[in-house]
């Protein structure tokens, strides 16, 4: 674990993509490759489901520590973390261990199938004899919430040089169904021939947003589609089985049963790239109706009658058991569109359709009218690459809705804000009154988050404990996607990725929104 | 006894109505009694001034050409009708508990403390009184600092891995106390030790008064980092943001960057600053320094001025205390600024 444990902080502690990949190197070429499995498997998202309750471990340090749970309560409200709380208020280890990540990881594993007087003796040896970064990784661990600021692309990039093979062997590798409890190191990573898996996903295509349209060059060298407002997922039909996997290579195939007459049509070996939108009557649903369905594990009949989905299709990666990313888009595109047209209109498949390329900002102008978030360009001659890549493939997002609204309440941040107040709740205006609609906590400066924080901290009129009431004084101009009835909030509407746009210093508390305008956007959008 | 109060708040500062001073006031009166010479405690404007006589270069040197009374630790000195005397808070070199003895009623105002020996100030002595006035700026169970020996020997390693590899070492610290404690952990011996004009400034004025610090350069427009290869750059928090620290950065080596501060015991902030490191060292007491100093005095009434004071006070009330939090102008340890009570300073 000590290993792992300082392959970590070295993550941790910088932002520079060299550094990592040299730390990774260094690790995966020295640990102990079972050791070395488990890290590839944690930094892709494979970690040991959650096997006690977090409510326990929290009653469990807080009485090692001697400390009453409110005490903990409000030290986790500081340091925004759990499994960080608990390495730092339980008392010092009185022994030290040299256990591996491997042992450690099976430790938590049997932990099931233990009573919980026995499961509970286990932890507390364990938080005794481990300190700082262990203590802190084996309770991540624990409560099933580990997490590293390393990407795939970082990752293959780092096994690729430890082992000298291609990325792209590397990335394909990673991608799919398996798991660090039913395979090897050496069957992963190294092995002469993977074994084929049906299942396994080519890497996304990511795009990067585009600056400016003047970036494009001919417009005539490039395809725009829409940029549809749903889950990008692959359908993958191999071996008459079919799959669907999100752009965070979870595995969706059961969410969306409706998709599976598609294999009805299909040919063997298709992969397509799309969009899961919920759909009706040749149109899109709002977003949040698919909300509904993208929580749940399966689907009752009520919810396939009210948020059917359908996959609108943007490309084709693998044609008649051919990996096909390496022919430009104008190809692959027109192989899709063989593809759909033997598909009956009624199946849940639509192709992505082209828009003219003439006047590129008028259709982005449209795009809200079909609920699309804006625009996609795509070079016709680009391959399907890995990974997010510039300059072949652009998203051009609609203009974000804004509205000017009023702070009212102001919390302190937690984990890397501890030390400000970040998060705020607006309000609109309603007569006299202050109707709070939506919270933010993005979009400023440091520096300004510094200047509202001393604000804050002499304007305060209540404490609600870690919220504080403040006098309707300081306006921003809240940006937000969308926005949607909802009758759990006071104000009668959600909004969708709000974010402060501007500290509107200049702007006069008069000029505010009203609720009637707020209203009358939800009319207009929602 | 009844106790009445003899030390109360109010919006200038703690104020001595039978003595007719103030301590660490924050807006002018007549006489102030400072406990040492951070910005947020000692600030210009008062009529005259007393703090101890190791607090006082500093005090005089941030402060100006004011009036400047000085006392030693423990002297007994009588204003109007209240008895005062200083007794060492281990924060600075110079700093000050103020104790006010009235009849036999006894208040300690502790200003900024920690409680371990530090080596550079004199250490922290606890005071026997009725009530006490504690900061709470580290005031929660999950802040406990690292023993110096721990400190120095990380410190010093990320400093011969940074030499070793032709990287400048920056240290973001307070210009006033922590960046002398960091010059007395280091060695020497790794490289050359340049430090930011505002460190330096102390420095002179400390090492002025008999205060042994290693051999230091101040950064100047004309340094060049090429010459002082492997060096250790101390800094003010705030300076290691901006364009003053870029200079140590070149194109295959970039600086490595730490931060001194026990805000560097939570992984999100330290993770905020996009520090390299952080290394867990601080001027105020740690949890167990707080809640041992407090149970040290015998104090029945304690008064919570900044830092988690709601919270600490609640801790406090549930020991049997008579506690509770109050508003002062008192800031303590802060990452953005060149120290407590200065200036944010924008983008830092």
């Amino acid at each position: 674990m000590k290993g792992f444990a300082a392959l970590y902080s070295r993550m941790d502690q910088t932002t520079r993509t060299g550094a990592k990949v040299a730390g990774l190197v260094d690790y995966l070429r020295e640990a102990p490759e079972a050791d070395r499995l488990w890290c590839i498997a944690l930094f892709t998202g494979r970690r040991p489901r959650r096997v006690v309750q977090a409510a326990l471990l929290r009653d469990w340090a807080a009485e090692q520590a001697a400390l009453p749970l409110w005490l903990f309560e409000e030290s986790y409200a500081i340091v925004g973390d759990l499994a960080e709380t608990i390495a730092l208020i339980l008392p010092p280890p009185s022994r030290a261990t040299d256990r591996s990540l491997t042992d450690w990881i099976a430790l938590i594993r049997a932990l099931p199938a233990l009573d919980e007087a026995a499961r509970k003796a286990a932890i507390l040896d364990a938080w005794d004899s481990l300190e700082g970064m262990e203590r802190f990784l084996f309770i991540k661990l624990l409560t099933g919430g580990f997490r590293v600021g390393v990407s795939a692309g970082l990752l293959t990039r780092a096994l690729a040089e430890a082992t000298g093979q291609p990325a792209a062997t590397i990335a394909l590798r990673l991608m799919g169904n398996w798991a660090p409890e039913s395979t090897t190191y050496a069957r992963l990573i190294t092995d002469p021939a993977p074994q084929a898996d049906l299942s396994r996903p080519y890497p996304f295509y990511l795009c990067h947003p585009l600056e400016s349209e003047a970036d494009l060059g001919d417009p005539a060298g490039w395809a725009a589609e829409y940029k549809w407002d749903g889950i990008r997922g692959q359908f993958i039909l191999r071996g008459g089985t079919h799959h669907l996997w999100s752009r965070g290579e979870e595995l969706m195939t059961d969410r969306f049963p409706e998709l599976a007459v598609l294999a009805d049509w299909l040919p063997d070996g298709t992969v397509i790239d799309g969009e899961v939108l919920a759909w009706a009557e040749g149109a899109p649903l709002p977003f949040a109706r698919l909300q509904q369905r993208i929580g749940r594990k399966s689907v009752p009949r009520r919810l396939l009658a009210e948020a059917p989905v359908t996959l609108m299709a943007y490309d084709l990666l693998e044609h008649c058991g051919h990996d096909i990313r390496a022919q430009p888009y104008d190809a692959r595109r027109a192989l899709l569109q063989d593809l759909i047209d033997t598909v009956p209109p009624a199946a849940p498949l639509r192709l992505s359709p082209l828009l003219p390329t003439t006047d590129l900002a008028a259709a982005r102008a449209g795009a809200r009218e079909v609920q699309a978030e804006g625009l996609m360009l795509k070079r016709r001659a680009s391959p399907y690459l890995a990974g997010r890549k510039k300059g072949d493939w652009w998203k051009w997002k609609v203009a974000p809705l804004t509205i000017d609204a009023v702070m009212i309440y102001a919390q302190q941040g937690h984990g890397r804000r501890a030390t400000l107040f970040t998060d705020y709740t607006f309000a609109v205006r309603d007569g006299d009154a202050y109707v709070p609609f939506t919270k933010a906590y993005s979009g400023l400066t440091d520096a300004e988050f510094g200047q509202i924080t001393k604000w804050v901290r002499a304007n305060t009129l209540q404490r609600f404990g870690p919220m504080r009431q403040v006098p309707p004084a300081q306006v921003f101009e809240i940006a937000f996607e969308g926005i949607a009835a909802s009758p759990r909030h006071k104000s009668g509407v959600a909004l969708r990725f709000p974010r402060m746009l501007r500290w509107r210093q200049d702007k006069p508390l008069a000029e505010i929104a009203t609720l009637d305008e707020l209203r009358e956007i939800l009319r207009l959008h929602g | 006894m009844v106790m009445g109060d003899l030390l109360t708040f109010t919006d200038r500062g703690i104020w001595c109505a039978a003595g007719d001073f103030h301590i660490d006031p924050w807006r002018p009166v007549a006489r102030a009694l400072l406990t040492h010479g951070h910005s947020d405690h000692a600030r210009p404007g008062m009529g005259r001034y007393l703090c101890t006589d190791i607090a006082a270069p500093v005090v005089r040197h941030r402060l100006g050409a004011i009036s400047l009374d000085t006392v030693v630790y423990g002297e007994a000195r009588r204003i109007g009708d209240v008895t005062v005397s200083f007794h060492p808070a281990g924060h600075v070199p110079g700093s000050a508990q103020i104790k006010v003895e009235h009849r036999g009623e006894v208040w300690v105002a502790s200003g900024d403390y920690k409680t371990v020996d530090d080596g550079l100030s004199t250490a922290f002595e606890p005071v026997g009184c009725h009530a006490f006035i504690t900061e709470s700026t580290f005031g929660l169970p999950v802040f406990r600092w690292p023993d110096d020996a721990t400190l120095a020997a990380a410190l010093n390693s990320w400093w011969a891995g940074n030499a070793a590899a032709g990287r400048v070492s920056l240290l973001g610290a307070y210009a006033l106390g922590k960046a002398q404690r960091l010059l007395r952990l280091i060695d020497p011996a790794i490289g050359p030790v340049l430090t930011h004009g505002a460190i330096e400034a102390t420095n002179g004025v400390l090492r002025a008064q008999g205060i042994a610090l290693p051999a230091t350069q101040r950064v100047t427009s004309e340094t060049r980092p090429r010459d002082h290869p492997g060096a250790l750059v101390l800094a003010t928090p705030s300076a290691l943001g901006g364009p003053w620290a870029r200079r140590f950065s070149t194109e295959g080596a970039p600086a490595a960057t730490a931060y001194a501060s026990g805000w560097m015991a939570l992984r999100g902030v330290r993770r905020r600053r996009a520090a390299e490191r952080g290394f867990v060292i601080s001027d105020h007491a740690d949890w167990d320094g707080l809640t041992g100093a407090i149970q040290a005095t015998g104090a029945e009434r304690v008064f919570v001025t900044h830092g988690y004071t709601a919270v600490f006070a609640r801790w406090l009330q549930s020991q049997g205390y008579d506690a509770r939090p109050v508003a002062t102008a008192y800031e303590g340890e802060s990452l953005d600024a060149a120290e407590p009570g200065g200036p944010a300073e924008p983008g830092a």
